[in-house]
């Protein structure tokens, strides 16, 4: 059997901007694959054009054994894409957008309101089902979203970052949809900007910047590629930072950092023990601890170590997709 | 999330399934915003009040005179005006990512603009409804009855269809729904006013006659005069649909074109 998705040397241009620069790609069946990368690395256009919204410029793709530029039809009847941007009709109330998406997929009016009904409920929207869009909460939407992908069951569900901008409720919520459509059986690829998403979602990752694929495996592989956890200390006083700094770096090594937030310290630890130590140090020293975080390395830190420089500023998303929408 | 099992997947939706499901949605947003009918029908209603009251017994003799005269041609202006929204929605889908969602279902993929299509012949048909419901109030009685409203206002959606694919391509080429709508005034408002719906074109200058002898609003409205009077001219109504005709010929296959390229 052709595994899901299969791309070599793909590549997509926008004028002289080289979105998608050569990425070579394999992803089995079932699995929960994730591309992670920061605003701008070609995410977006990736699966815009593996889900044959967008015409490759060279290389080649197959999803689910289907040439994308040659046989689109083929590839639409078999996946599903949730854009980066919850691509529902405000104007229309959840079931009415549902009920729109099933009729299009070829359910009868009958058949297509009670499939509506049926995913509100699994997606836990029915009090709100005769509400316009406009009125639902990010979340609410983004489950509308999702539900409408899953009208008919795919062999395939593109997520472009499908928790970007969620509450954190909403998100696990997210995150607990996304885990029941992979054990279905469909194979699920998103994209995100969050590690630890990746992280507890995804089987495999690829990660992407500048269009191009940097590095490829299980999110245990990449982490062991930065090799160490993080330490956040907020500060009380943003103007003891640089004396902060000092007594943090007596401690634990070359590894801390202030950074652009005036009253906050990062650290690179290899193992917790020496932590306590150096809080105690901090409040000996009458350096109040607002905040403190201990957790794996960010998007960020995986993107130091892997590419040697931080990741560049964000653009604003809405301009990223008009481009791409024009050309 | 039971629901999420493996469901039965149902036949695909034919082109003609998908269009009206997609003409459906257009209607729903009729019915859920109704301010987007109204604002655009607003402006064509207080120019049938104030041409009528103000100037319509200067021009016709009596306001009740001049009101025979102005709502054919009125009708035809609200619809022309309202075209622009076929560009605005499909704008706003674009943009909203709506449009990337139908593109990626198995249907018929010009069904998206076929069915804003056939929203829009809905649209037009309440606004006429509108004009000529206030011009009856009026006192507007056109002579030919009922069949000949009827056939007037199918005449004039026949052109606004044709308008229509003008819209679709601004609405593929402009960044926002609102520069839509700036880019129909400059377009719209020299169409409708160098024409003949307001006042007969004998007293302008000759330059001016012969701009409103040739804008093809000129004879619709003359067509529409003469259909929902009964004295309408053959040459008129065969000018509108050659025009209409035309105008499709030319912007149908670019708008086409581009809307395949946009993938």
């Amino acid at each position: 059997m052709s595994p899901a998705i299969e791309t070599s040397a793909l590549t997509k241009h926008f004028g002289a901007t080289r979105a998608v620069d050569g990425i070579d790609l394999r992803v089995e069946r079932g699995a929960v694959y994730g591309l992670l990368g920061p605003n701008g690395a070609g995410k977006t256009t990736t699966i815009r054009v593996l889900s044959t919204l967008l015409r490759p410029d060279g290389g080649w793709a197959r999803v689910l054994g289907h040439d994308v530029a040659t046989e689109p039809a083929r590839v639409r009847e078999k996946v599903s894409l949730t854009g980066q941007f919850a691509s529902v009709d405000e104007d229309l109330t959840g079931h009415e957008n549902l009920v729109l998406v099933a009729r299009l997929f070829g359910y009868a009016w009958k058949a297509a309101r009670a499939r509506a009904d049926e995913l509100l409920a699994a997606f836990d929207l029915t009090e709100s089902a005769a509400k316009q869009v406009r009125a639902y909460s990010g979340g609410m939407r983004r489950r509308l979203d999702i539900a409408a992908s899953l009208v008919v069951t795919p062999e395939l569900l593109f997520l472009d970052e499908p928790t970007t901008g969620l509450d954190p409720r909403s998100r696990n919520q997210v995150w607990d949809i996304v885990r029941s459509i992979a054990g279905g059986g469909t194979t699920v690829l998103l994209t995100t900007q969050y590690l630890e998403e990746a992280d507890r979602l995804a089987d495999r990752l690829a990660v992407i910047d500048h269009g191009r694929l940097i590095a490829e495996g299980t999110s245990r592989e990449l982490k062991r590629s930065v090799g160490s956890n993080t330490l956040h200390v907020r500060l009380d006083d943003p103007a003891r930072q640089s004396e902060g700094e000092r007594i943090l770096r007596q401690l634990l090594g070359a590894g801390v950092h202030a950074g652009s937030d005036p009253a906050l310290l990062t650290a690179r630890v290899e193992g917790n023990d020496r932590i306590p130590a150096a809080l105690e140090a901090l409040a000996s020293a009458g350096i109040g601890v607002a905040e403190l975080t201990l957790g794996q390395p960010s998007l960020d830190d995986v993107f130091f170590a892997l590419t040697g420089k931080g990741q560049e500023p964000a653009e604003t998303p809405g301009t990223a997709a008009r481009e791409e929408a024009l050309v | 999330m039971s629901m999420l099992a493996t469901t039965p997947r149902p036949p695909a939706a034919s082109a003609w399934a998908a269009t009206l499901t997609l003409g459906w949605r257009a209607m729903l947003k009729i019915k859920h915003v109704p301010f987007q009918l109204f604002d655009v029908t607003a402006f064509p209603l207080m120019m049938t009040l104030m041409f009528t009251y103000l100037f319509g017994g200067a021009l016709a003799g009596s306001p009740r005179e001049y009101v025979q005269y102005l709502i054919p041609g009125i009708v035809v202006q609200t619809i022309v005006f309202i075209t622009v929204y076929t560009g605005v929605g499909l704008n706003g889908d674009i943009s909203k990512g709506l449009f990337d969602r139908f593109r990626s279902v198995p249907i018929w993929q010009p069904a998206p603009i076929f069915g804003a299509l056939l929203g829009d012949v809905f649209r037009y048909s309440l606004a006429a409804t509108m004009v000529i419901a206030l011009g009856i109030v009026m006192g507007f009685r056109p002579a030919a009855g009922i069949m000949g409203v009827v056939l007037a206002v199918a005449l004039v959606i026949v052109f606004a269809m044709s308008l229509s694919w003008m819209w679709i391509i601004v609405g593929m080429l402009v960044q926002s729904p609102e520069s839509v709508m700036t880019s129909s005034f400059l377009l719209l408002f020299p169409l409708t006013m160098g024409s003949n719906i307001f006042v007969d074109p004998r007293t302008m200058p000759g330059w001016l006659q012969r701009v409103v002898a040739v804008n093809p609003v000129t004879h619709l409205a003359d067509a529409s005069r003469g259909l929902m009077h009964g004295q309408a001219a053959a040459s008129d109504i065969v000018w509108v649909l050659v025009a209409s005709a035309v105008i499709t010929a030319v912007f149908a296959p670019i708008a086409m074109r581009m809307y395949h390229r946009e993938r």
